[in-house]
């Protein structure tokens, strides 16, 4: 461990050095660490190392090893040395992380002080968080992390999550592939267009289509037109988000894009998503073999591997595809998701058209933070979540792909600070600008973030598996899930849901 | 007459209340309630899981699905483990090896193995396809198509269990009395013959009772699903623990999942009992 943060911490010091003033860095030598120079900040190395919580106790829970858990565990380590706190950490897989939390919140014991956990949980759990205090919502790492994942953070105009990542699906493609002469020839002989990177899911599914089947990066191996996550309890709910969105949140029409918000009333059987869902059953046919029960762990690989032509969900493809060791590194790009330019409107009950497709980013969810509103240990808990995410740390973590931290500063957005990394200029740029003009976008979508996401989501993903394997038509999967997500409604409450779901369509409208 | 001698029972008793009787009536307690991610606790809302359960036609999909696969499997690992024990029961070269080295899968574990059983049905980086593009088949949708993933669950059922009935029926031939073997050598029976009528007939009522602790297992499959396949596609291999499962801790639906768990408690315990009464009356003769 040690050696992989001390390797990759050259890169670190000169995007650093670009952003501090030298006098500000600190003196001590934090270098067994891993951290060649403390960077300021409200809670660096050096402003933890003089704070003592000999004799006191820090109950973490988190993901498993790799993602976010590695990452952790690193970070506990270090606060235990600096303060003299015992600090135990319990890592558990994806699947079980949700009730491991949520058993000891409902029967009132004080398991855990601090908790990393699915953004998305913030609905469910926000009973139980201790809110922010302004010491650290003040900090000087609160003060660089973007308005839209504040958001993410606040519920009911509090900040009970500390950011700690950003997530956002996007698209990403192979350059080398698009730039090729001789593969826009073969695109335009095949579909009397020129190759251009897709601006609706309509023209992904038709460069996908060309490129699937053959091999056309030399290596021997047979390519494919597009890598998913189709496997149906593998976050597949959030690729569908990815791809109905376009069609189905109207810029021009607020109010709720999973529900009315009036009425609590589901959309999800309208004709956005039921288009969004037909236009995903007819990629599979350019997926890779198994492609239809790929996970997130596969579609990181499929396309971090050289196999596919393009791919979107999550940060991690992309920063596989441009580790150090990756054969496509430098030969890749990112790009907003595609969009759509026909837009159902349910305020008009017709489908608009729209000249330059209609954009709706997904800032789907990523991992996240709290403090348990039982914990007897909130300043200890609250000052290792800013530790965890001080600037050197950040900026340490971004770049080890499995680690699963992605941008959420401003600062992050710097393309020179990935260009330090080995990345090439238009790389960076591409990501970078694609990054953060999400940020801007005012037609966002975000996961449905209220009680009971869980059972929503897991019937959301059955129909869409249903319609996958063609067990049903589009229309009939989504019509199942409306009448389950009605009686789920019915047994929360909808009163109850509504004012949750108000907090989800603030950040959608704002 | 309670005797001060009976007191030494108690700790006994009080040991199996704890880890039997409590869990089973709280779930029962449980099932009558509205405990799910918000209402936290046991409030009464009568019958009104049970009612929802009567029209959860996913879980019924899954069990009538869960029968098919526990019938292939079982009778699959009966065939092959009675098939497995008959050869190395007479003494043969390597014997000893052979019954530890089938003893193997069984003894791994279910969730390791199922994740090496995943690779090797990886369909474009897996063992399993490359083999059979050798000899010109292929690729095969192992885990994509619903026929291919009911067959791959299928298969990894069969080879990590089929040692379980190696073993029993092994022990079951080991015990079985000489004479009748003799007498069939006397008689000039042919091996085929010895085995309709002398072993077969011995081996019924173990055969009976491996059979129904293998359907025991069976009904209970989820680890597998859980790794392999998540059910998918679609709902091609969704077993009823796997839906549970689902709706209990992924969803956090308490009160349904566990109305969920005590119907098909029962549904296991009628539907075993009857098949073991029809085991006992076409292998054995008798109904007990």
């Amino acid at each position: 461990m040690r050696n992989t943060l001390t390797g990759s911490i050259s890169a670190l010091a000169v995007a650093a050095a670009s952003l501090l003033p030298p006098a500000m860095a600190s003196a001590e030598d934090y270098t067994k660490y891993g951290i060649e120079a403390d960077l300021p900040g409200t809670c660096n190395y050096s402003a933890i190392d003089a704070k003592d919580y000999s004799g006191e106790t820090l109950n973490i829970i988190t993901h498993a090893i790799p993602v976010i858990g590695e990452p952790t565990a690193l970070h506990a380590e270090q606060f235990a040395e600096l303060t003299g706190a015992e600090v135990n950490v319990v890592h558990v897989p994806f699947g079980d992380l949700f009730q491991r939390i949520m058993i000891p919140f409902q029967s009132g014991q004080n398991a855990y002080d601090v908790l990393f956990y699915a953004s998305l949980w913030i609905g469910d759990f926000n009973r139980f968080l201790a809110p922010v205090p302004e010491a650290y919502t003040n900090s000087s790492g609160m003060a660089d992390v973007t308005d839209s994942f504040k958001g993410v953070a606040t519920w009911n105009g509090q900040m009970i999550q500390y950011p700690m990542d950003g997530d956002r699906h996007y698209l990403k493609y192979r350059t080398d592939v698009f730039e090729n002469p001789e593969m826009q020839a073969k695109f335009k002989e095949a579909t009397g267009r020129d190759l251009t990177l897709p601006a609706t899911w309509e023209e992904y599914n038709e460069v996908a289509s060309v490129f699937s089947g053959f091999d056309w990066d030399g290596d021997g191996e047979m390519n494919y037109g597009s890598a998913e996550v189709a496997k149906r309890d593998d976050l597949m709910f959030s690729a569908f988000i990815s791809r109905a969105a376009p069609y189905a949140k109207h810029p021009d029409v607020g109010g709720g894009f999973f529900f009315d918000l009036e009425t609590m009333e589901p959309l999800i059987n309208t004709p956005g998503f039921v288009r969004g869902l037909e236009l995903f059953v007819e990629a599979q046919a350019s997926f890779p073999p198994g492609g239809t029960s790929f996970g997130l762990g596969d579609e990181i690989f499929s396309f971090g591997g050289g196999q596919t032509l393009m791919s979107y969900s999550w940060d991690d493809a992309f920063i596989q595809a441009q580790q150090e060791d990756s054969r496509i590194r430098n030969a890749v790009g990112a790009a907003p998701l595609p969009g759509a330019k026909e837009v159902w409107n349910r305020e008009t009950g017709e489908w608009d058209s729209f000249d330059e497709p209609n954009r709706a980013p997904y800032m789907t969810w990523g991992w996240s933070s709290a403090v348990s509103d039982a914990s007897e240990n909130k300043d200890m808990a609250f000052d290792f979540l800013c530790f965890f995410s001080n600037e050197a740390n950040t900026f340490h973590d971004l770049q080890i792909g499995r680690f699963g931290v992605n941008p959420y500063r401003d600062s992050h957005f710097d393309s020179a600070f990935w260009q330090g990394l080995g990345w090439d200029a238009d790389v960076a740029d591409s990501y970078v600008t694609t990054l953060s003009e999400m940020e801007q976008n005012s037609n966002r979508v975000y996961d449905l973030r209220v009680p009971g996401v869980g059972q929503f989501m897991s019937s959301m993903a059955n129909g869409v598996a249903e319609a996958l394997a063609g067990q049903k038509s589009a229309q009939d999967a989504l019509d199942g899930v409306a009448a389950e997500w009605s009686d789920i409604v019915d047994r929360i409450g909808a009163d109850r849901l509504r004012e949750a779901y108000a907090n989800v369509v603030v950040l959608e409208d704002s | 007459m309670l005797k001060s001698k009976h007191f030494f029972l108690l700790p006994a008793l009080l040991t199996l209340a704890a880890i039997i009787l409590f869990p089973l009536i709280f779930t029962v307690r449980v099932s009558f309630s509205s405990w799910d991610v918000y209402q936290a606790g046991l409030d009464y809302i009568g019958g009104r899981n049970y009612a929802r359960l009567m029209e959860d036609t996913r879980f019924w999909e899954s069990l009538f699905r869960l029968s098919g696969m526990s019938f292939i499997t079982v009778t699959l690992q009966y065939v092959l483990g009675f098939a497995l024990a008959l050869a190395v029961w007479k003494d043969m070269a390597g014997g000893r090896f052979f019954r530890i080295l089938f003893l193997v899968p069984m003894m791994t574990t279910p969730v390791v193995m199922s994740v090496i059983w995943r690779t090797v049905f990886h369909e474009s980086l897996g063992p399993a396809n490359d083999i059979l593009s050798m000899v010109g088949i292929g690729p095969v949708p192992w885990l994509s198509s619903a026929a291919g993933a009911f067959i791959s669950v299928v298969i990894v059922e069969v080879w990590q269990w089929t040692p379980f009935m190696f073993l029993l029926l092994l022990a079951g031939l080991v015990s079985l009395p000489r004479e009748p073997y003799l007498a069939a050598a006397i008689d000039g029976a042919s091996p085929a013959r010895t085995f309709w009528q002398v072993t077969f007939p011995l081996m019924a009522p173990i055969s009976i009772g491996a059979i129904i602790i293998r359907l025991i297992e069976a009904s209970k499959i989820m680890d597998t699903v859980y790794v392999m396949t998540s059910g998918g596609p679609g709902t091609a291999t969704e077993t009823p623990s796997y839906y549970i499962y689902i709706r209990g801790l992924r969803e956090f639906q308490v009160g349904y999942s566990a109305a969920l768990s005590l119907a098909y408690l029962v549904l296991m315990i009628i539907i075993l009992t009857i098949i073991a009464k029809l085991l006992m009356r076409f292998l054995v003769g008798k109904d007990d």
